[in-house]
């Protein structure tokens, strides 16, 4: 349990030591995660020691996003001249953006694999 | 013996009464959530979000002393999103079977969702701050926060919109696909872990088992490519 974190936190840290040294513009944790997932590729056994550690923190990551949406409080005059362009901004890059990536799924799909699989 | 007004002082000051309000808010609105059969638009993360902004404007609390007792919540989205290597190397089957296709969407989607947000939201005339604030929008809330951070955004409205994008995702999902005829339940899927990341997933979940996988790979693909683009994509449009 202790070990598990201390490999989540690891890579956290060798992520943002990177980011920080390279200058590089991605965060840390996404650094770690690709750090991560390369590891379990070559050594499976750790994605089978971790993944009950992970699944555990993964199980409640919808609160972990309270704190930061409280941060509203702060900018309740930017929502108030501003919200009404966001939420149409919002609303439309995010209906388009789950059309535009479904079909080009489907599209894709039907010349990768053939129709009949892509029916599936 | 001690007044109210003097414990709450007390309190008020320390991390404990903030951190306890933070996760008693998340508790309350997942009660909510469950009894409105996880409807989209009963999200529970919004309704806690709702509840403690509610009692930091009642009690004139600055966001920053909430912040300290808050702030043992918000390391974890750190390691929590490390920890999205599981389920990314669990679905790895899947990842190889339908790769071209996922890298095709992944990019059309994630692109997508971007500029369509930056050209909107420049027609609307939203400050450069708020612009810069609204582009990572659609990837998993501790990857936006920390590109908003990055690019020059204001990390928590960044937060906020995340949490708006999934919720609207979630809400506008299934009547958009069937709306479509789009029966393929992997592009949906997909599609939606691109667009609405984790809101959208749990959403993809209750529908469909295929389509909630896909749309965890979907999720973490778009955390890796969001990272990447939207810092070039702000210095090239912003």
């Amino acid at each position: 349990m202790i070990l598990n974190i201390v490999i989540i936190l690891g890579f956290q840290l060798a992520g943002e030591t990177l980011v920080r040294g390279l200058g590089l513009s991605l965060p840390g944790p996404v650094l770690g995660l690709a750090g991560l997932f390369v590891t379990f590729l070559l050594f499976p056994a750790v994605a089978r020691m971790v993944s009950s550690t992970a699944q555990g923190l993964l199980a409640h990551l919808s609160m972990l996003f309270v704190p930061a949406g409280v941060g509203v409080v702060q900018h309740l005059s930017i929502m108030e001249s501003e919200g009404l362009g966001l939420l149409l901004a919002v609303l439309a890059s995010t209906t388009l953006a789950l059309i535009v990536g479904a079909f080009t799924f489907v599209g894709v799909a039907r010349l990768t694999e053939g129709p009949k699989e892509a029916k599936q | 013996m001690t007044a109210l007004p003097d414990i709450w002082t007390y309190l008020a000051k320390g991390p404990l009464l903030w951190l306890t309000m933070t996760l008693l808010a998340y508790v309350i609105g997942d009660a909510i959530f469950r009894r409105f059969n996880r409807a989209p638009y009963a999200n529970p993360v919004m309704i806690a979000t709702i509840l403690v902004s509610a009692l930091l404007l009642i009690t004139g609390t600055p966001y920053h002393t909430y912040f300290e007792g808050a702030q043992f919540v918000h390391f974890m989205l750190g390691p929590a999103t490390v920890s999205l290597a599981v389920p990314l190397y669990a679905n790895r089957v899947h990842i190889r079977r339908a790769l071209i296709p996922m890298l095709a969407a992944l990019v059309a989607g994630s692109l997508t969702a971007v500029l369509v947000a930056i050209a909107v939201g420049m027609m609307m005339g939203l400050d450069h701050t708020t612009l810069v604030s609204l582009a990572p929008k659609s990837t998993t809330a501790p990857v936006a926060i920390g590109i908003s951070e990055k690019v020059g955004g204001l990390p928590t409205l960044t937060a906020v919109l995340v949490l708006i994008t999934g919720i609207l995702g979630a809400i506008v999902v299934t009547p958009t696909f069937n709306a479509l005829g789009l029966t393929d339940w992997r592009a949906r899927g997909f599609a939606t872990g691109v667009a609405a990341h984790g809101v959208g997933t749990a959403r993809a979940l209750q529908i469909n088992e295929t389509a909630g996988a896909f749309a965890g790979i979907g999720m973490g693909l778009n955390a890796l490519l969001t990272a990447v683009i939207v810092p070039y994509i702000v210095t090239w449009l912003l």
